[in-house]
This record gives C-alpha cells, sequence and structure tokens, in this order.
C-alpha cells in the first residue's frame, strides 16, 4: 500500500542528488553519526541521572536542562541527514525491515522524550518515585539503543 | 614476519574467516561498536563541551569528569573490543585502508591529548574546578578531544568505501604509498 509512496520518494530532485555523487552519501552519513554521539550523550546524561548513576549528585531537572539544547540541536541534525540518506534509496528501506522497525521506535522514542521524560525530569524530587525514575531512565536508554541499531542495520539488508 | 604479512595469517585464521562470513555476529559487533559509541564519544564531548564552557556550566569540571570517567572508560573498553574484532574479520584490507591508518593516526594523538590534559591539566584543576570559562590550556584539551573524536567516526565509517582500495588500480603514487600497497610492476 506504501510502496506508490516510496515509489515517488525516488523521484525526488533531493535524494537523486544524493545518488549522483559518490561522496555524498558518505559524508552526509558521517554527519548522522557524530550527531549520533551528540545525542548519545545529552540524552544519555540524563537517563544515567535517572538511573541513579552518573552525576548522582546533581539535580535531575538541572541536568536535563542544560542538555535539553544539545538533545535537540543533535535531532534536529539527525532528521536533516536522515532525510536525505533515506530519499537516496527509498525502495531498498522499503524492504528492509530493519527501517521498519526503526520507523516504528523513532516516533515512539520521541514522543516518550517529549512527553513522559520532559515531566519526569522536570519534576520536584518529591514528586518522584525513584522508581519511576529508573523505569523511565531505562525505558529510554533501550528506545534509543533500538533505534541506533535498527538504523545500522539498514545498511546490512 | 611484515605488519601485511602478519595480516595475511590472521585473514587465514578460522575465528577471522568465521567472524567474516558470519551472518549475524559480523553485523552484532559492528552495531555493538556504534552503540557504545554513543555512550563513549557522547560522555567524552560532555566533558570537553563543558571544559569550554558550553554544558553544565554550574557543575564542578571535577564532578563532571570524576562521575562520567567510569562510563566513558566502559564505553571505551567496548569500542577497543569490538573494533579489533572488526579488524580481525578483515585484517588485510582494512591494514591497507588509509582510511583505517588515518584513524588510527587520529586515535594516537586522542591518546596523547588525554594524556596532557590528565598530567599537565587536570592535575591543577583546583584552581578553576567552578570556573565556566576553563584555562586556556583545558578549553584547547576540549576542543582538541571533540575534534579527534569527531576525526575518527569519519574516518571509521569511511573504512566501508573501497575507494582508495588496492586492488582497485591505478591509484594515485600517494594513495599506494599511503595505503601501502603492493603495486605490481607494469607489464613490459
Amino acid at each position: 500500500m506504501l510502496l506508490p509512496f516510496f515509489e515517488w520518494c525516488e523521484t525526488l530532485w533531493l535524494g537523486q542528488f544524493v545518488v549522483g555523487s559518490p561522496w555524498l552519501f558518505p559524508v552526509i552519513e558521517s554527519v548522522h553519526l557524530l550527531a549520533l554521539a551528540l545525542i548519545g550523550g545529552a540524552i544519555f546524561l540524563v537517563d544515567f541521572r535517572l538511573l541513579g548513576l552518573g552525576l548522582k549528585d546533581r539535580e535531575v531537572s538541572e541536568l536535563a536542562r542544560d542538555a535539553r539544547p544539545w538533545m535537540i540541536a543533535g535531532l534536529i541534525a539527525m532528521i536533516l541527514t536522515g532525510i536525505p540518506l533515506f530519499l537516496s534509496e527509498p525502495i531498498k528501506c522499503y524492504y528492509s525491515t530493519a527501517f521498519w522497525i526503526k520507523m516504528t521506535t523513532l516516533p515512539i522514542a520521541l514522543v516518550f522524550a517529549f512527553t513522559v521524560r520532559t515531566r519526569v525530569t522536570r519534576a520536584e524530587p518529591v514528586g518522584n518515585t525513584a522508581r519511576r525514575q529508573k523505569l523511565v531512565g531505562a525505558l529510554s536508554i533501550a528506545l534509543w539503543f533500538t533505534v541506533a541499531a535498527a538504523g545500522r542495520w539498514i545498511g546490512f539488508s | 614476519m611484515s605488519l601485511l604479512a602478519y595480516c595475511e595469517w590472521l585473514a587465514a585464521t578460522q575465528g577471522s574467516i568465521a567472524l567474516h562470513e558470519s551472518m549475524y555476529m559480523y553485523p552484532i559487533v559492528e552495531s555493538s561498536h556504534v552503540l557504545a559509541l554513543m555512550l563513549f564519544v557522547g560522555f567524552a564531548a560532555i566533558l570537553d563541551l563543558r571544559l569550554l564552557g558550553l554544558i553544565l556550566k554550574r557543575v564542578p569540571v571535577s564532578q563532571v569528569a570524576d562521575r562520567l570517567l567510569p562510563w566513558t572508560i566502559a564505553g571505551f573498553v567496548v569500542m577497543v573490543i569490538t573494533g579489533v574484532l572488526l579488524f580481525y574479520a578483515i585484517p588485510v584490507r582494512s591494514y591497507q585502508s588509509i582510511f583505517f591508518r588515518a584513524k588510527v593516526i587520529f586515535l594516537v594523538l586522542a591518546g596523547l591529548n588525554v594524556w596532557f590534559f590528565h598530567t599537565r591539566v587536570f592535575t591543577r584543576i583546583a584552581e578553576w574546578d567552578h570556573d565556566v570559562i576553563t584555562p586556556k590550556a583545558a578549553r584547547r584539551a576540549g576542543l582538541a578531544s571533540l575534534i579527534l573524536w569527531g576525526a575518527i567516526i569519519v574516518a571509521g565509517r569511511m573504512i566501508a568505501y573501497n575507494w582508495f582500495d588496492c586492488d582497485i588500480q591505478p591509484q594515485s603514487a600517494f594513495v599506494n604509498w599511503a595505503a601501502g600497497c603492493v603495486v605490481p610492476p607494469p607489464l613490459p
């Protein structure tokens, strides 16, 4: 059902532009990876704290506030580089299980990051049980690891 | 035995062949390398950004370093183990890859930067622990670290591309020299 959409994606100028150059895909892919490292740092800094690890002597809310601009910058860079990577090979992606795993877990991870996780990191320590914090931190790490591993796996198919 | 001969011997071992030809082990090792990168480079970058006064401004530098270092080291250990396995799976081609060689050089430089930071800069941390803007030497070390680990990521990713492989000739004299290609003399 979605195949015509992916076929249409393949006709778009941006994807063709990437395909037309031997080094554009690797360069965009490299920026995608650099941004992955950045969001790894910005997201796990807070997730580790939620688990009671890392910078445990600071308030969760302080770390989350400081890390947020870097997380958002990293996510924007990921999306801006991810789109041309996808448009350069939409049909391959359509038939890739890893791609569909990524496209399922990525929206979940994003919604989770900007709803539940944001609420928990902003709440006063009193209104937050350690158990809930740990659950949110562990879920966030698991979600982003799944997105990253599935993303890497698209290249193996 | 030359390094090339050693890599050729390594490539002929059963473990290397098994890993190279495996359907799932190689991708699993490669993905683990990327996941560990999120943790290792991610946390290293947090400390670098703190040294540059761009994040966690109210947190003492020593606190950022002490609390994150165990996890940074853990991430690095996974990076090294998976990285060695990736090399073990494809020894000759990696050894003769200009990107792999560039990565090794950047890794040595990054190591020197860590050594310099911990022996020359971090030893006087008490004087500037709470400063938002750290001393010039600390800022330099942070910037050098960001640039070097970024270059290591890019070089590492590029190893996968075969533009400059020794078995794709002709290559420029520079590439053949830098990659250590054994090029047969042209036929008379």
